[in-house]
């Protein structure tokens, strides 16, 4: 099994007749994911590659019966994009689009979540998530993966996300689904989403956890470890030697309860009973400790 | 991006907020004109991104041109925590009966806005969140919703503020919200916010943090980022496009994703070096965008190797070789670069570094080896 897509996700690609869309909503289909439909509007009725364009979302669902889209489309109409992919009724919506601003973002995200529960939401500013030998939704290099479990990643990273499976993948390990939840400031899905659903997945036996400097998504994660999780968390964070980054003067440092330091994140995950690499490659090499015991 | 107090102030005041008149200064001479068409008592204050400028001595009253003359002249290329004191804002002098605090900002964790007020102002806030965190009143607001009177009143009264400052400080608190959104700030913060004896609430200070992504919507960001950066570094690769933190060490730093980039930091500083900066060529990096960063990156004299590390996805790594060649062919690189690339194109890539060797270009298997490989090339001196 994975989570959140499988071999019965059915993709439309908002943004698929522009450069980034076409690239990579080939590249997808090309790996085995359902591409069935593009939205562009004005551009219905033409096809990128034998992949029907059509005008609006609704239209799309209605015509191809896709359940998840995936959005390449410029920062300043991304809003717009995730508005018309949740009212479209998809289960799914991934947004690539990185550089939206944290205004839009907050309301987007608020609006999925509250009229559209049911709807998952990865992203913006993410890699997409690859569920190996089923579903590759995003950019991620689908040939650096391994089908079969029985690892699931999370991480906020986008490239380090590559880093850690292919440090996994170079090991025999496999994975069920690999998540870029991205590293925005109000991601659609968070680290305790994607771990509940991990936990709830027979075929994920331990989770890769890869997280970053900057608010306390790791820390309130480490709590969810340490109080819901069966199964074992091998955990990173990037950012230990990192200067403070972007400031947001005294109200972000309250806002987080912590300074949001690496060295915190990593205290608290290991005190939740992860194990935590020191680098990249430990990664693999903890966890395939970890899988010995499990 | 941050902003200078009184490019904060100028912005609040558009959407209501009441400040104080003043004028900036860049000169002895200018200051006291400006306090001059001020009328006395004025503030000198310096104009400084950081915070503990009063302690410093960096906020002066002066009841007259001689010493305005003398504050100014301190104040003027005083170093504040590191940070050069260039501009003075100069400011009608206001009477203080109370100092309080007020700010939006984005909650990441309840993915709501928070706008927090608190009595104990003109302080560390920070301190007072730690000692006394009952003493600042918090409230979320949903940004599909908006601020209502009630978020205001619930700020105020939570706060208990002075009943003579209540219909002062809800009136300000919708003008910031305001301000908040419609600027797409990160952050709007003003501390202290006072009563004055007449009655009237008054912001003294404002930070303001603008969301770059934004700047598309904000022709007016542009004004604001140029007065920004003082590192020649920084501004040179921003000219280029490129996403540069500029740092102390002598390992310089490419990589694609923030993520990975600031994972080299800490590889390179596990390997006993110190990086020389944080360059991320972000996604999908082309030849020029390699060989810009490689410009960049070899223009700092700290340098004494480089250390470029791709993984690619939406990035090609057969773009980033043959930019690498670029920079080597357009720029006197004098340093070792040490490449190690992944993912998408990678076996394309490495064979065209194969096929085209340069003196003092290591390619390396791994993201350890290779950080090890420019570390160990930056300590024997750069000879590859």
């Amino acid at each position: 099994m994975a989570i959140i897509i499988d071999e019965n996700t059915r993709v439309v690609v908002q943004g698929l007749t522009g450069r980034e869309g076409r690239f990579h909503a080939l590249r997808n289909r090309d790996y085995g994911t359902k591409v069935v439909a593009g939205v562009t509007p004005g551009k219905g009725g033409t096809d990128v590659e034998g992949i029907p364009v059509f005008d609006t979302m609704v239209e799309a669902v209605a015509e191809t019966g896709a359940n998840a889209s995936i959005i390449f489309v410029p920062a300043r109409f991304t809003a717009d994009a995730v508005y018309e992919a949740a009212d479209s009724g998809v289960g799914v919506i991934v947004c690539i689009t990185e550089g939206v601003p944290a205004h839009d973002e907050a309301k987007f995200v608020d609006y999925v979540h509250h009229h559209h529960p049911g709807t998952v939401l990865i992203g913006p500013n993410c890699p997409g998530l690859i569920s190996p030998g089923k579903c590759n939704i995003g950019i991620m290099p689908g040939e650096i993966t391994l089908p079969g479990g029985p690892v699931g990643l999370v991480s906020r990273s986008g490239t380090l996300t590559y880093q850690a499976v292919h440090e996994l993948t170079q090991r025999g390990i496999g994975q069920t689904t690999c998540v870029g939840i991205g590293g925005d400031p109000v991601p659609g899905t968070g680290f305790i989403d994607c771990l509940s659903r991990f936990e709830a997945d027979p075929d994920t036996r331990a989770c890769v956890m890869i997280g970053e400097i900057g608010g306390s998504d790791e820390e309130t994660a480490a709590a969810f470890i340490a109080s819901e999780m069966t199964k074992p968390v091998v955990a990173y964070v990037a950012g230990v030697t990192a200067p403070p980054g972007k400031k947001m003067g005294h109200a972000g440092a309250i806002v987080s309860g912590s300074k949001g330091t690496a060295a915190a994140k990593i205290e608290a995950l290991e005190k939740a009973g992860c194990r935590v690499g020191r680098n990249p490659s430990e990664i693999g090499e903890l966890m395939a400790e970890v899988l010995k015991g499990v | 991006m941050d902003l200078f107090e009184y490019q904060g102030k100028q912005l609040l005041a558009r959407f209501g907020v009441p400040v104080s008149p003043g004028e900036a200064a860049d000169t002895v001479d200018d200051a006291v004109a400006a306090s001059e068409r001020l009328g006395y008592p004025v503030v000198v204050k310096a104009q400084v991104q950081v915070g503990g400028r009063g302690k410093a001595g960096g906020i002066k009253l002066a009841n007259g041109a001689d010493e305005t003359r003398r504050h100014a002249s301190n104040i003027l290329g005083m170093d504040i925590k590191g940070h050069v004191v260039r501009r003075l804002w100069i400011e009608k002098a206001s009477e203080i009966v109370e100092e309080y605090y007020a700010s939006f900002t984005l909650d990441r964790a309840a993915k709501k806005h928070l706008g927090m007020v608190s009595a104990k102002g003109g302080v560390d806030i920070e301190a007072v969140a730690e000692e006394d965190p009952s003493a600042i009143a918090r409230v979320h607001i949903d940004p599909l919703v908006g601020i209502q009177d009630c978020h205001a009143r619930q700020l105020v009264f939570g706060a208990r503020l002075n009943p003579a400052a209540r219909s002062g400080a809800i009136a300000i608190l919708k003008s910031l919200y305001r301000a908040f959104v419609e600027l797409d700030a990160d952050l709007v913060e003003v501390n202290p916010l006072i009563l004055r004896p007449d009655g009237s609430v008054h912001a003294l200070d404002a930070k303001v943090s603008l969301d770059d992504n934004a700047g598309f919507r904000h022709p007016e960001f542009e004004d604001f980022r140029s007065l920004a950066s003082a590192d020649p570094r920084e501004q040179m690769a921003r000219d280029r496009g490129l996403n540069y933190i500029g740092l102390d060490g002598e390992v310089g730093i490419i990589g694609n994703g923030a993520g990975l980039v600031m994972s080299t930091l800490d590889v390179v500083n596990q390997a006993g070096g110190k990086a020389a900066n944080f360059l991320d060529v972000g996604g999908g990096a082309g030849a020029k965008t390699i060989s810009n960063a490689l410009e960049v990156i070899t223009s700092d004299p700290n340098v004494r190797s480089v250390l470029i590390n791709i993984f690619g996805g939406i990035t090609r790594c057969d773009l980033v070789a043959q930019g690498i060649l670029d920079g080597f062919g357009s720029i006197d690189v004098k340093v070792p670069v040490v490449v190690r690339l992944d993912g998408t194109s990678a076996e394309e890539g490495r064979a065209i570094l194969a096929a085209n060797p340069k003196d003092g270009l290591v390619p390396a298997a791994t993201m350890l080896e290779a950080a090890g490989r420019a570390v160990e090339l930056a300590k024997s001196g750069g000879a590859a």
